[in-house]
């Protein structure tokens, strides 16, 4: 059972600017990308990946190391930014995403990225092999975790429901599952183009064990890590409350902005709002990368 | 030995490597009767996972495990195994490189009476063209422990081919099994015969036919489609000078494509192949099917003979 104290929420608030300006930055550079996705996705990661995920960036293939797949790959910028930061690969290889001889592949490639433990981009695939590294996980009696994060238009796809079955057949409380529910898909409103509802009794039919979250506040999100992880029996979805392109007033709930890299001006602005948003001026510092948090 | 379906090989020969592997798991999507991973599933229970009748999801669990260290051999029938999951085999396992091994059975239009839904004519080609893939199709019973235990020390993905009926052994014992190394089961200079899975008893037979009418048939056991022994097959190719390939497969993209396109670019000789010609297979008795869509010695025998006569007319 972790708590968050006001410091340390403080510190992932401004780490989360941090990241997310690193992501508009790799966008801009790499002149394509999924901005939306990647913004509503990072405090989900956040949280996991400086607060409560096992792993060592030093030795990034030590086998109890917890793992995380990202389901939804086309947000990878978001992850890419936090492997980075704490150091799986140089920070300077932000600049090259999508671009020739890079290892930043424009989805998630296992092979070539120190960090990611699963290839994806094919959307809704994540989940099976999540299971996979969970039932892993208990033929090895290690008490590592696996941890799961599917967008919501990417739940339309069947092996999700498949694999939704299995995770709640082998009963797998090692893993927990968070769903980026932003709301939006290529198309437009996900309730539009193919409605899920009902969502939460959805999952919770299907055995999960069930939980609803604001995915931009970290309490909210720790809340149901901290739940998740003393439920026994049944994996736990965790669906999160998220604002696509959350922290880019122009990119806010606006389905353009799935996949498209932003102008020079729009560049510029979505820095100076991310600068003089919730994180504050000059937290970044002049070399970008030297936040207190690890 | 006594003739044996490949599957039941298969069976068998997931016990003995359960037993030499504990990192070996079992996977099977409701057929674990039929593919004959109930064997494994009896002797090692908790190591084999039903996935019930959801092969993408088999294949996505299959590549976690294998990203986790374990060897999951994932089986269900050959048309559920290829085609359905292609995109799951595709990203999660030929692009990452997992060391998933995916044992399809009743391959081929020698299932049966379950008819054209259910045989697969095209999951070589499917498998094949995938990067990082081997495919691996055993001759016979002894060929499939072989190729198990070769395939399970093998670091990588690989496609099992096996079947449903019970074949006869054909590949002499004291051959020996290198994954990537076809076999010269005969030898001769006037024509080469080319053949995977259960056709190599229909070339044995072929060759003896063609025998009577003065033709010297080598017979080669591609075992291995992917990655093909290129060495070996331009060499008797440039020997033979007349090449014939025989499989229960298409012959768009499989065994017959695979050496085509070896030997038109490396040794061009007539190529002529035996296989099933662009069309979907129907239900009946597994021989029945065979002599109806030309998959016997006989035909075998005529392919040859065509091969030669283009050999001897330069064209």
């Amino acid at each position: 059972m972790q708590v968050l104290t006001d410091t340390t929420l403080e510190e992932l608030k401004q780490k989360a600017v941090q990241l997310r300006r690193d992501v508009v930055d790799m966008i801009y550079e790499a002149g394509s990308g999924h901005p939306g996705g990647s913004l509503s996705v990072m405090d989900i990661l956040v949280l996991l990946y400086y607060r409560v995920m096992r792993i060592d960036a030093a030795n990034c293939r030590y086998h109890d190391r917890d793992r995380l797949v990202l389901s939804k790959g086309h947000a990878c910028p978001a992850l890419y930014a936090i492997l980075a930061d704490k150091g799986f690969f140089p920070v300077a290889e932000l600049k090259r995403l999508r671009k020739i001889d890079s290892i930043l592949q424009g989805h998630p490639d296992m092979r070539k990225i120190p960090g990611v433990e699963m290839s994806t981009g094919s959307l809704g695939q994540g989940l099976s092999a999540a299971n996979g590294m969970a039932l892993a996980a208990r033929l090895d009696n290690s008490t590592r975790r696996v941890f799961v994060v599917l967008g919501d238009g990417e739940i339309q796809e069947g092996q999700i429901w498949e694999a939704a079955m299995t995770a709640a057949h082998f009963r797998l409380d090692n893993l927990t599952a968070f769903l980026d529910f932003n709301g939006l898909q290529i198309d437009g409103w996900v309730r539009d183009v193919k409605s899920q509802e009902p969502l939460v009794e959805k999952w919770k039919s299907f055995g999960w064990h069930t939980l609803e979250v604001d995915g931009h506040d970290y309490r909210s999100l720790m809340e149901g890590v901290n739940r998740a992880f003393s439920y026994k029996g049944a994996p736990t979805m965790i669906i999160a409350r998220t604002v696509k392109g959350k922290g880019v007033s122009f990119m806010e709930n606006q389905v353009d902005w799935h996949g498209k890299s932003p102008s020079k001006d729009e560049y510029e602005k979505a820095l100076r709002e991310l600068r003089d948003g919730e994180g504050g001026e000059n937290f970044h510092g002049t070399d970008g990368h030297q936040g207190s948090l690890r | 030995m006594e003739p044996m379906a490949t599957r039941e090989a298969y069976g068998k020969a997931l016990i003995e490597l359960g037993l030499k592997q504990e990192k070996v798991v079992v996977l099977d999507a409701d057929l674990s009767k039929s593919t004959k991973t109930s064997l494994f599933a009896e002797k090692f229970p908790l190591r084999f996972f039903n996935m019930g009748i959801a092969e993408a999801d088999m294949m996505g669990t299959a590549a976690g495990l294998a990203a986790s260290g374990y060897i999951p051999f994932a089986s269900t029938f050959g048309v559920f195994a290829t085609g359905r999951t292609y995109d799951q085999i595709r990203n999660s396992i030929a692009y990452t490189r997992l060391n998933v091994k995916i044992a399809a059975s009743h391959t081929g239009i020698t299932v049966g009476e379950d008819g054209a839904s259910h045989q697969t004519l095209e999951d070589i080609a499917l498998m094949r063209v995938l990067p990082n893939m081997t495919v691996v199709v055993p001759a016979d019973g002894r060929q499939t422990f072989q190729a198990v235990e070769a395939i399970a020390s093998f670091e990588g993905p690989v496609y099992l081919r096996l079947g449903r009926s019970a074949v006869p052994q054909v590949i002499p014992e004291e051959l020996p099994f290198e994954l990537g190394k076809a076999q010269i089961l005969r030898e001769g200079n006037d024509l080469l015969i080319v053949a995977a899975g259960i056709m190599l008893g229909t070339a044995l037979e072929a060759a003896g036919i063609l025998e009577k009418e003065g033709v010297r048939a080598a017979i080669v056991n591609v075992h291995t489609i992917k990655p093909l022994d290129n060495e070996l097959l331009v060499r008797m190719a440039g020997n033979t000078g007349a090449v014939v390939t025989a499989e229960e497969h298409s012959i768009i993209g499989g065994l017959g494509g695979a050496v085509a396109e070896l030997l038109a670019e490396n040794c061009p000789v007539p190529v002529v192949r035996l296989g099933i010609r662009d069309t979907f297979g129907e239900s009946g008795a597994p021989q029945a099917l065979l002599q109806k869509y030309g998959l016997t010695a006989e035909n075998l025998a005529l392919a040859g003979k065509k091969a030669l006569k283009l050999k001897k007319s330069g064209k």
